[in-house]
């Protein structure tokens, strides 16, 4: 039954509740323990990071994915709520600190975050292809260069530490063990919103916007309400990264918003794969395992560790000349290739 | 819910369509100049013309794909001519494209169901359709009048060209369309293909009208009751199909070497 079944689920409209693929069940049961298997370096460098930059990526995999808009400024997005978070709330930088407690400032941060995303949105929904990646690249670039120059507000090139981090239920949220379960429940959370959606009218709506705008126009969709909408919907998820990223690390300044993060994003997402959401989080493990061991990995054979970029840059590459739908693609390849021999096994089961 | 016949008689005596001096310049090109024209409800029309003659872009000012450079344009009495093309389609007009513009990453389910999503509301919503969802219904009945019920779960990328052409049918088709645009159905079918088009444009419902353009006679004549001739962006003709067939100015253009 293996073969038959994958290929359908994949395409049935049914959602299958308790038809996951084993492979899932394995990840699933693995990343609930995974603190009684891990030390405290891999359950926040490596997974608690993924899970942060997986979300981030999430939010521009569904905007070019599903949308085929490829925004720069999702990274900037993430930042502008991490920013937001640390301002409203309590920091170490008092000229800046408004000092509310985490449950005003982080529904206040996710909703100028948000804002701000749908009026990058709105102004990118005008455009198309390379122009949208100008115009976000161009926000990004702002933003960066604003927050670099800005101390009212921003504390300039400093950037603000000592960003407080919730404590509730007596749970310190920040030590390693619960940030990993905070991380990993929104970022389930996030991935399995976006996989809901993609099923749901607003999302078959915004591939069909993707695959052609002047037919679904001529469906009776109005074609920028819906991609705006997407913008809306993508900015709050990468809103939610932006604040659990300011967590993580204690502090934000403008290099969490540079050009080259809003480009790592780009590669993670591109890595991964953006026709599905997990390539998001595949994109980012990657990503956070290279930049953690590639650095000792070039040391230890005697080149610069700054290198990594470069590692990450070949992979890109290769990965970008094999499989244009990223690491889920060649999955899909080789899972088709399997599902293809056990149908021939089978004698053609199909109905 | 509104009943046909309650529309019908809220259009009153209005024309389903009513063009008045509509012009449409590309650069110095008038692709179409002073196109007056109205068609009433539930009439079916065939618009023929050479190659170039401008009947997709009589088509695409109607649906609001380009605006018109002066005129007017109504739809059941209303003038639509600066609407955008989704607020024409939410009241009752449809159209297929002469060349194929579907969903090629959806299937040949999710094209129909978002045709029918795309007329009623729900256009955003979160929820997803269960398989008894009225909408996930029409969308299967549908498909199963173009014939393609055999490959309702394949991509449409997957699907032959005559499969195509019938899927952009359907997808004219959806919700409760009051009028219908056909550019050229039946471009790049074989015989058999044809006369199954045939079967379909003339088992629809006779209570909505349509025009189609359309450049095989034995199709177009045989689905209509009035015909329009265009040609170099003006209408030059109209009449029955008789009228047309047996017209001297007609036999010329079109058989005479009119083409090319
Ligand atoms: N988007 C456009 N931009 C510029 N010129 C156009 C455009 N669309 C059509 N034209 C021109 O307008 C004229 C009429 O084109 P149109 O497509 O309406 O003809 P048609 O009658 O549908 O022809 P066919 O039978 O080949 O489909 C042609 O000269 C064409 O080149
Ligand atoms: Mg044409």
């Amino acid at each position: 039954m293996t073969g038959i079944d994958q290929t359908s689920l994949s395409r049935s409209t049914s959602l299958k509740l308790f038809g996951y693929h084993p492979v899932v069940i394995i990840v699933a049961v693995l990343l609930l323990f995974m603190p009684l298997i891990a030390n405290d370096f891999i359950l926040y460098q490596i997974f608690s990071w993924s899970f942060m930059l997986g979300i981030v990526a999430l939010s521009l995999m569904f905007l070019a994915g599903y949308g085929g808009m490829v925004s720069l400024a999702q990274m900037t997005i993430a930042g502008f709520a991490g920013y937001m978070v640390a301002i409203f709330g309590v920091n170490g930088i008092a000229s800046v600190s408004i000092g509310w407690p985490w449950w005003l400032a982080v529904p206040m941060a996710l909703f100028l975050a948000t804002l701000l995303g749908t009026i990058t949105g709105a102004l990118a929904v005008r455009t198309e292809g390379i122009y949208t990646i100008m115009i976000t690249l161009a926000i990004a670039a702002a933003f960066f260069y604003f927050t670099n120059q800005n101390y009212a507000i921003f504390n300039g090139h400093t950037g603000i530490n000592r960003v407080a981090t919730p404590h509730f239920l007596g749970v310190e949220w920040r030590s390693t063990v619960p940030f990993y379960y905070l991380t990993l429940g929104f970022a389930v959370l996030c991935y399995w919103v976006t996989s809901w959606i993609s099923r749901a009218p607003f999302g078959l709506a915004l591939q069909g916007v993707r695959d052609n705008p002047r037919r679904m126009a001529a469906l009776g969709f109005n074609v920028n309400a819906h991609r705006i909408a997407a913008y809306v919907y993508a900015s709050f998820m990468a809103s939610i990264g932006g604040i659990l990223l300011v967590w993580g690390n204690g502090q934000i300044s403008p290099g969490s918003v540079s050009v080259d993060v809003a480009i790592d994003n780009l590669i993670i997402a591109v890595v991964g794969g953006i026709s599905r959401p997990i390539g998001a989080f595949i994109g980012a493990l990657i990503y956070v395992v290279l930049r953690t061991f590639a650095l000792d990995v070039l040391v230890a054979f005697g080149l610069d560790g700054n290198r990594f970029r470069l590692l990450i840059g070949i992979g890109f590459l290769a990965i970008v000349f094999f499989s244009p739908d990223g690491v889920i693609g060649l999955w899909n390849r080789w899972r088709n290739r399997h599902a293809s021999v056990s149908t021939v096994r089978q004698g053609g089961a199909h109905g | 819910m509104d009943s046909i016949a309650q529309r019908l008689s809220a259009a009153g005596t209005n024309n389903a369509l009513e063009l008045r001096g509509v012009t449409k310049m590309f650069g110095a090109l008038a692709a179409l100049t002073d196109i007056t024209l109205s068609v009433k409800p539930g009439e079916r029309r065939a618009v023929l013309g050479s190659n170039g003659a401008g009947k997709t872009t009589l088509f695409n000012c109607i649906t609001g794909d380009f605006l018109p450079s002066s005129g007017t344009i109504r739809l059941f009495g209303e003038d639509v001519t600066e609407f955008p093309p989704q607020e024409r389609i939410r009241r009752g007009l449809r159209r297929t494209y002469q060349i194929s513009a579907l969903f090629p990453g959806l299937t040949v389910r999710d094209n129909v169901y978002l045709a029918c999503r795309g007329v009623s509301r729900g256009r955003f919503s979160f929820i997803r359709p269960r398989f008894n969802d009225p909408l996930v219904q029409a969308a299967e009945n549908l498909i199963e009048a173009v014939h393609l019920t055999g490959v309702i779960d394949r991509l449409v990328a997957e699907l032959s060209y005559g499969q195509q052409r019938q899927l952009e049918i359907a997808l004219a088709l959806a919700g409760a369309p009051r009028f219908i645009l056909f550019d050229e159905p039946a471009a790049g079918l074989s015989p058999t293909e044809r006369a199954e088009l045939v079967e379909i444009l003339t088992s629809l419902p006779t209570h909505f009208g349509f025009i189609i353009i359309e450049h095989d006679m034995d199709v177009a004549l045989r689905v209509v009751e009035s015909v329009t001739m265009m040609h170099n962006g003006r209408i030059f003709k109209e009449g029955t199909p008789q009228e047309i067939e047996s017209d001297p100015e007609v036999q010329e253009l079109y058989l005479g070497g009119g083409h090319g």
